[in-house]
């Protein structure tokens, strides 16, 4: 690099010696205490690559002097929460479900707790914010088989409806067609009176059916087809049906029943959080 | 580039590609300007130091600090005004407001912000006043600093950055006054109850004060700021600055001046008590350049020196580029504040100000929104009915509770329920938001599933506050099965 610095005849000031194909630069001198600046930054980053994790080698990497960490700082900060997260369920454990609600701060701990339980264990069964699909019941309607209070809505999700839980919750309609309880013909009859209850026009031996239904029936679903939550007992007085609302659904089911089943949570779920899942599955608009 | 020695004294072999700071000693000037600059600087200071100490009685429970920053909760008080986060883009308008101004006064007056009313030179001065104080004016100061370190010189120095620190702790302090209650966060500042936050940018704001006031100074404006690399693009021949008159003062020379001789002699005698008084050490009459501030201080200096030779003040004044070459043929030329410049600079500011006047004056106190259930859409009943579910949210921003009366039109027959409201007679339902909050309700509103095409139908809310009666409606949707 030639570097005859010369004085440039129209600014009056000096050239830094650097020339392309003609073209002199003028020297604007940097402030010294810029380059300090400058300088002061190199032994900043000097010391932090010494105090800090820096230097990558193939099997892992140089600490530093002070022996910092971000996964440990993390971790401190997930502890931390899990800590304030730990006293928030345990009050939730401690009160009732009136204290609770009499509580709006931690009435919305418990529901958000709810809405993440419900969305890790529940949802693939029930439906996202517990829409429902046919076989699993909706949740943010009005209507419930086992009922829909929240100590219900508890002892339902606590033990299981035909679970392997010792308190399940458990009924079984007889299969009146399989086992030959009912002729082919009377149970017609008895479609005739029931979807006449769905909403349908009943059919045409309606009369005959709902003599039926009486006989049969009525002590678990109701003398009107209103249900009985005490026995599980479905209404059918209703248009929300489990398992179809036509014609077919309805001589299937007496034909052969079907039985679902809800699992037990409390091997899988503390009971804290069983209350504020029930918090939750109550507030989705049906909870009575 | 006075800054360093000049470059041309320099001989070629010793040229260097990085310049030792020259140190500047500005020398002490009285008249107009520099009144002007003390005055500015005492309403400024006044301003920023006694404006957190200001009381605002808002009423119980509500901080009666005038202007209040208050992060932890997201209000901000600026006297009967508060405003919420989302009110942001007052203050985003409110700033780019503040630049066009800027640019408005710069085209007009130049540089008059640098002069008299950047912090960084309201705080330099203040700190050479200081300076001067206990180390004498220019001259003294440069003998002293030139001088052998004895008693005398090692007080002066040691009493100066002691009263600079405390200024600048001052101002370090005041500074978090604005974002907590005064006299409760300084309370806690002296019994080391206050919080890290308070005490680390207390630190931050006297360390950088200090510095930049005491050390840094004219290398500020030189060499940090970006604002004198692109001001010249508002300046044009008609935008007023400190000027040096070329056509009156050349040639200089060292001669009295009198009336016999004046064409030889220009009234510059070459004193340079304006080189002497500038802080950032330059000389006006190599004509408008970068460092420069616009301050002033040169007009009050030269013109002492003209009263003294008995020659017209105003050798070095205030004067626009365009009156100067006119002066310089003999022609008076008018002032012109109306260019195109200035219209539009003028044009934009009070449209944005008028924007921002009207979107404050109609900013809404209470705030509706209506969230439609994401799932499920909507849930049969047993009767038949379908129902929706609805988040309505409600911010109070008002200092009474609220209680609004909520209704649903559009969808016939339809019943409106939420958990633990009760529904009044009429259908209506009663929303109680505390003051100051926001309050969020989950609505469930059931009708028979009539008239839905294509599965939706269009529904409105309408929520009347009971004290005010104030109405708002917002439009959503009720959606259930398809029905052609």
């Amino acid at each position: 690099m030639p570097t005859k610095v010369e004085k440039d005849s129209v600014s009056g000031r000096l050239t830094t010696g650097h020339e392309w194909d003609g073209l002199k630069e003028l020297n604007t001198p940097l402030p010294k205490w810029w380059l300090y600046v400058f300088l002061a930054c190199v032994v900043f980053a000097a010391g932090q690559m010494l105090l800090y994790p820096s230097v990558p080698f193939f099997t892992g990497y140089f600490p530093g002097l002070l022996g910092y960490s971000q996964r440990v700082e993390v971790d401190r900060a997930v502890q931390a929460v899990a800590q304030q997260r730990a006293e928030t369920v345990n009050r939730i454990g401690a009160l009732s479900f009136e204290q609770i609600r009499a509580d709006p701060p931690l009435l919305n701990a418990a529901l958000s707790i709810g809405r993440i339980t419900f969305a890790e264990n529940c949802q693939p069964c029930h439906g996202t914010e517990g829409t429902g699909r046919p076989g699993y019941p909706a949740l943010g309607d009005d209507v419930w088989i086992w009922g829909g209070s929240l100590a219900a809505i508890q002892q339902t999700i606590t033990h299981g409806v035909r679970s392997e839980d010792k308190d399940t919750r458990t009924s079984a309609m007889p299969a009146f067609g399989a086992l030959g309880s009912l002729k082919p013909a009377e149970m017609e009859a008895v479609a005739d009176y029931v979807q006449g209850l769905f909403g349908l026009p009943p059919g045409k031996n309606a009369a005959e059916g709902q003599k039926l239904f009486v006989d049969n029936c009525a002590s678990c679903h109701g003398d009107k087809g209103q249900g009985n939550q005490e026995l599980g007992g479905p209404p059918l007085a209703s248009r929300v049906h489990l398992y179809g609302g036509d014609r077919a659904a309805i001589l299937a089911q007496i034909n052969q029943p079907k039985h679902g089943v809800m699992p037990a949570w409390n091997a899988r779920l503390s009971a804290p959080i069983i209350k504020s899942l029930t918090l939750y599955v109550h507030s989705l608009g049906g909870g009575q | 580039m006075s800054v360093h020695p000049p470059l041309d004294e320099i001989q070629p072999e010793h040229a260097s590609l990085y310049a030792g700071r020259v140190r500047v000693y500005p020398k002490a000037v009285h008249g107009t300007m520099r009144r002007i600059k003390w005055a500015v600087l005492i309403v400024c200071l006044s301003v920023y130091y006694l404006l957190p100490w200001l009381r605002w009685s808002r009423g119980e429970d509500y901080p009666d600090q005038a202007v209040l920053l208050d992060i932890a909760n997201r209000k901000f008080y600026f006297f009967w005004l508060e405003l919420w986060p989302q009110d942001i883009y007052l203050l985003t308008g409110l700033l780019v407001m503040a630049a066009v101004g800027l640019f408005l006064v710069t085209s007009l007056a130049g540089r008059v912000w640098c002069g008299y009313t950047c912090p960084q030179t309201v705080w330099t001065d203040l700190f050479m006043l200081v300076e001067r104080w206990l180390q004498g004016d220019r001259n003294e100061r440069m003998k002293r600093d030139r001088g052998p370190m004895n008693f005398d010189k090692a007080w002066r120095k040691a009493a100066t950055h002691a009263i600079w620190l405390g200024i600048a702790f001052w101002t370090g302090g005041a500074w978090i006054m604005y974002y907590a209650d005064a006299p409760t966060v300084t309370a806690e500042f002296w019994t080391g109850r206050a919080s890290m936050a308070v005490y680390g940018f207390t630190f931050l704001f006297t360390a950088t004060t200090y510095l930049l006031a005491g050390w840094a100074r004219e290398q500020v404006c030189t060499y940090m700021c970006p604002w004198p690399r692109f001001q010249s693009a508002m300046l044009d021949e008609q935008s007023f600055t400190t000027t040096y008159q070329a056509w009156r003062g050349e040639p200089r020379s060292r001669h009295i001046k009198r009336e016999a001789d004046a064409a030889a002699h220009g009234d510059c005698i070459d004193c340079g008590a304006c080189v002497a008084a500038c802080p950032t050490g330059i000389d006006i009459r190599d004509g408008v350049q970068l460092e420069c501030i616009n301050c002033g201080l040169c007009i009050d200096a030269c013109n002492s020196i003209m009263d003294r030779i008995e020659r017209p003040r105003g050798l070095i004044a205030w004067d626009t580029l365009a009156r100067q070459t006119a002066k310089a043929r003999g022609v008076h030329e008018k002032v012109r504040f109306l260019r195109a410049r200035s219209v539009v600079y003028l044009v934009v500011l009070l449209m944005g100000l008028t924007a921002i006047g009207t979107a404050l004056a109609l900013r809404p106190i209470v705030e509706v929104a209506v969230l439609h259930d994401r799932a499920p859409l909507f849930v049969r009943l047993s009767d038949g009915r379908v129902r929706n579910g609805y988040t309505i949210k409600i911010s109070n921003k008002t200092r009474r509770p609220a209680a609004f009366a909520l209704t649903a039109t559009g969808v016939p027959d339809a019943v409106l329920t939420a958990p633990d409201i009760d529904a009044l007679a009429a259908g209506e339902m009663i929303l109680s938001v505390p003051p100051d909050s926001t309050g969020a309700f989950r609505i469930l509103l059931a009708a028979p599933p009539v008239g839905l095409h294509d599965g939706s139908k269009p529904v409105e809310f309408h929520l009347r506050d009971t004290g005010s009666g104030q109405q708002a409606t917002r439009a959503t949707v009720f959606l259930g099965p398809n029905q052609p």
